[in-house]
């Protein structure tokens, strides 16, 4: 039995009054591509945005890797860890974001060997190098000095995706990557997910693209007020809800 | 099909000119008239009409004494006096700035509550009761003891007295840049908080470290709204420095008050001073300019060109003897064509 990569018990999360999160248990295993899909508001997205303490859980437990998130544990009582320690953890999961998030004064090049260099102290060769592989593994070869406004939302969220590759992550997340995109644009990003699936790269995808959850996902998940309504294999779930709430997202999705 | 485009040498196959009398703007031409007198009245006063005094008929504006002192030695030290103030005043106030706008949007209550003090009361004092106050140390911290380092209450390990730790120069530079630290923490936190907070999530997510998201990610990006504040701070503290002639320090008005305090030549002399601090100026807002240009990289497509490129592009629009078309004009004729046809 390998140790899960993500396993949530009982998650909860609550801004001020508003729970947003009413108790989430999940396992993702190491390889798997789970698709978290779910009408806006659901919680998919802060879900994801805990599994790497981009905001901290109120109750419950989330580890990745066997490891807790954001504390230790030393007997009964939770430690918080230090800011270094929290960000040691974070450079092991990747994240793309449904607006990129590129670093807007940085060339393509820039963006993907900052953390590299500064995170892991690589040395610039060798960052560059890599950078390069994965650009031209995305497709964008020809734009490694281009800055962001220069290059299209597609081929923008394409460098974020070698951006976050760059610190060889065990985990990765994405937060509807294709959400801020032209419709003829999603398929490239797609695609390059789709390869990285296929590579055996572990990823959560948080996604409103139906036939990438079906195509890709070795499971999927239906989020709806804070909790997991539904889940199984695509295949079953999409083919086939069984709750009410399921039918009616996807009637008006599909 | 005609063609679309017209050749600007104009072989008869293009399209006429649309001829159309323009709307006719009088007005503009009695502002002008007035604008015209106006101006001819002040080059007069200004520059040609003579006054007596004592004994000899001279400009008004005593451009013969105002020519004799520009380039003196006295002036001279004086305008160097001023840009150095100037720049390490604005070194303590930028430094001093980022450091407080950090603190203040620090989570540690201690660090943003000193800051929000800090700031609270170099802002709310005078500048100038602060140049007073730091020149006239030396009495909270009279001799002999002076200014002592140590322990409260316990043993002290040194000496120092205020007069000579804090002469007039320190106390301008102290006064001015503490000062300004606490507009600048203003800009800088405006201009930190103008970052998109995803550009934060996003270098966090990658691992990094706050002190390297603020240095790498935020800061270099705030640089575009914090320079034009910055810049304008910068134009500003070069005559705030001017209230360094209280303590006093002979900077460049200092200088010009000790030269009329002598010669009774008061407005010409202040008339130098005027003229330099223009200049300066007028340096300080082309240097903003190619400032503003380098941390604008990336934020449009395609940079601004620079006062050069633009000249340059002037002058080649001048020689050339066919006019480049433009796209306006693209326009019209497509315009012509369809209407015609």
């Amino acid at each position: 039995m390998t140790t899960p990569m993500v396993l949530a018990e009982n998650v909860q999360k609550r801004f001020g009054l508003l729970e947003v999160l009413k108790g989430i248990d999940l396992q993702v295993n190491p390889g798997e591509v789970m698709v978290i899909i779910g009408p806006s508001g659901s919680g998919k997205s802060t879900f994801l945005r805990c599994i790497n303490h981009l905001e901290k859980i109120d109750a419950g437990r989330l580890s990745v890797a066997g490891e807790l998130v954001g504390y230790r544990q030393r007997g009964d009582k939770l430690y918080e860890l230090k800011d270094s320690e929290v960000c040691r953890k974070r450079a092991e999961i990747g994240m793309v974001f449904q607006r990129f998030n590129l670093f807007p004064h940085m060339t393509a090049t820039e963006n993907i060997v900052e953390a590299p260099i500064r995170v892991k102290g690589e040395s610039k060769a060798t960052a560059v190098a890599r950078a390069n592989e994965l650009l031209a593994r995305v497709g964008l070869s020809d734009k490694c000095d281009a800055y962001p406004s220069q290059i299209s939302g597609g081929q923008q969220q394409r460098v974020a995706i070698a951006r976050a590759l760059a610190m060889q992550p065990k985990l990765m997340l994405f937060d509807e990557p294709t959400s801020a995109l032209d419709p003829e644009l999603v398929g490239d990003v797609l695609d390059v997910m789709r390869g990285l699936a296929e590579d055996g790269m572990t990823m959560v995808v948080v996604t409103h693209e139906i036939g990438f959850a079906r195509e890709v996902g070795d499971s999927l998940v239906f989020m709806d007020e804070g909790v997991i309504v539904e889940k199984g294999s695509p295949r079953d779930v999409l083919a086939n809800p069984q709750h009410e709430r399921t039918k009616a997202f996807l009637s008006k999705v599909l | 099909m005609q063609p679309r485009h017209s050749s600007a040498a104009g072989d008869g196959s293009g399209p006429v000119q649309l001829k159309a009398v323009p709307v006719r703007h009088p007005g503009r031409w009695i502002a002008a008239a007035v604008l015209v007198v106006l101006g001819a009245m002040l080059v007069h006063a200004i520059v040609f009409s003579r006054v007596k005094r004592g004994n000899s008929h001279e400009t008004r504006f005593g451009w013969a004494v105002v020519a004799k002192f520009f380039l003196s030695r006295q002036i001279f030290d004086g305008l160097w006096l001023t840009i150095q103030l100037t720049v390490l005043a604005m070194a303590i106030g930028i430094v001093g700035g980022i450091l407080l706008a950090v603190m203040r949007l620090s989570q540690n209550p201690l660090l943003s509550g000193t800051s929000w003090v800090y700031i609270w009361f170099f802002r709310g004092t005078p500048v100038l009761v602060q140049l007073l106050f730091w020149s006239n140390l030396s009495y909270l911290f009279p001799p002999p003891t002076g200014i002592s380092i140590g322990i409260p209450f316990g043993p002290t390990f040194a000496h120092y007295s205020a007069n000579s730790l804090v002469t007039a120069y320190v106390a301008a530079v102290i006064g001015l840049g503490f000062n300004e630290a606490a507009y600048m923490a203003e800009i800088v936190r405006a201009g930190i908080l103008s970052v998109d907070e995803g550009q934060s999530e996003a270098a966090q997510s990658l691992g990094m470290t706050r002190w390297n998201t603020m240095r790498r990610v935020v800061l270099p990006q705030a640089m575009r709204v914090i320079i034009p504040p910055t810049g304008n701070e910068t134009i500003s503290m070069l005559k705030t420095s001017s209230l360094a002639s209280v303590i006093p320090l002979t900077e460049l008005l200092y200088s010009v008050q000790i030269i009329y305090a002598r010669t009774y030549q008061t407005i010409p002399m202040l008339l130098v001073a005027s003229i330099w601090y223009l200049i300066v100026t007028s340096i300080l807002t082309f240097g903003q300019y190619y400032l503003e240009r380098y941390f604008g990289r990336g934020s449009s497509r395609q940079l601004p060109p620079t006062p050069l490129q633009r000249f340059r592009r002037m002058l080649t629009v001048f020689h050339s003897s066919v006019p480049p078309p433009t796209p306006a004009g693209e326009v019209f004729a497509g315009l012509q064509t369809g209407g015609a046809t």
